[in-house]
């Protein structure tokens, strides 16, 4: 039970980091759990990132997996919170401010100059997911396909992330 | 404090806390892939005309620029614009819930099979085919908010100071993020 206030500063600290989506905390995300507090392996922490993306709604939910895997129902909630709470608390007031911000001539530098940044960042944590997750080329196809199938067609990504599961299934099995 | 915002339309004053609730948490349980933003869209404007599309894209942005995922952000500013705290609270509560539980309940049976290696080879296989989906839907966002040359650079930028110089996240939102800020500061007309 000691873990839980640990578990819930480093993920308020990491809900401030996600701009522009999730993805941008990933790579502080994997250093805190993996290498600092060593709650999961990284084999662990991208496995579970992964199956995230086959969940419905918000992408990053996936902490609440990390959060029962290091305090049970009670780290699982204190997680979420943690996660949502603080980000949802600023959204709320700034939201709110936003309209008397209207004449405030920097309202529009903060905005077009933190747009490329994020945009960084969360490539910055596709690529650490791609260096844990892309192993050998067979990952490495089925990741390019996946890739090219989403830009050009319609096809429901969960189809292409159960196909990704069954070419795993066959290809790394033993 | 949720004063109606000019060129947007009041919302509804049927829209309660109840139904805000049940609506995002429809969305919530019904949105895949990462694009829970168009789900938001086509259900917000589209089938229960909460907000027009103005407020939509507005919101979009809000959300975009400050920390936290778009969809809760924008579950928390249309939850916030429909009816208030409670409006904003019944929101992110409604879209976060399915995706949540799904998760737990995930993170219960992985402590239980992770040893198998059918379940080793089969995550495998999932977490190849979610890297390249969430980088195809990151560049398909991130297409979209480039106006100039130089955002490119800040980009660029991004990405080596968090792989190339290994530096921490928060260094390289403060440092590359003030650069990009001071490029497009304001300037007198």
């Amino acid at each position: 039970m000691t873990r839980i206030p640990t578990l819930m500063m480093v993920f308020a600290y990491l809900s401030l980091l996600t701009f522009g989506g999730g993805m941008a905390a990933f790579p502080e995300l994997e250093t805190l759990t993996v290498d600092v507090y060593h709650w999961l392996t990284r084999p662990e922490l991208i496995h579970l990132y992964s199956v995230g993306q086959t969940a419905p709604g918000p992408n990053m939910l996936m902490v609440t997996a990390i959060g029962e895997r290091v305090g049970g129902p009670l780290g699982a909630l204190a997680v979420v919170v943690a996660f949502l709470g603080p980000t949802a608390l600023i959204t709320l007031v700034i939201g709110r401010l936003w309209r008397r911000l209207e004449g405030w001539p920097w309202r529009d530098a903060v905005q077009r100059g933190l747009a490329p940044v994020s945009v960084g960042l969360i490539l910055g944590g596709c690529i650490s997911l791609a260096r844990g997750a892309l192993t050998g080329w067979v990952a490495v196809a089925i990741a390019i396909a996946v890739f090219a199938l989403v830009l050009r067609t319609r096809i429901n990504p969960t189809l292409l992330v159960m196909g990704g599961a069954l070419i795993g299934l066959i290809a790394f099995v033993g | 404090m949720t004063e109606p915002v000019s060129g947007a339309p009041t919302p509804p004053a049927t829209v309660s806390v109840g139904e805000i609730f049940r609506v995002f948490l429809l969305l919530g349980a019904t949105s895949f892939g990462g694009g829970v933003v168009a789900y938001l869209r086509s259900s917000l404007v589209g089938r229960h005309r909460w907000l027009d599309d103005t407020a939509f894209v507005e919101m979009l942005s809000i959300s975009q620029t400050l920390p936290g995922l778009n969809a809760t952000n924008m579950a928390v500013l249309a939850g916030d614009r429909l009816r208030g705290t409670g409006g904003a609270l019944a929101a992110i509560c409604g879209i976060c819930l399915p995706g949540a539980l799904v998760m737990f309940v995930v993170g219960v049976l992985y402590g239980h099979h992770a040893g198998r290696p059918a379940v080793g080879a089969t995550l495998h296989g999932v977490a190849a085919a979610a890297v390249g989906l969430v980088t195809a839907v990151s560049l398909q966002i991130g297409r979209r908010s480039l106006g100039h040359l130089a955002d490119v650079g800040f980009v660029a930028l991004s990405i080596l100071g968090v792989h190339g110089l290994a530096l921490p996240v928060p260094a390289v939102l403060v440092g590359v993020g003030a650069l990009a800020i001071w490029w497009h500061r304001p300037r007198q007309p």
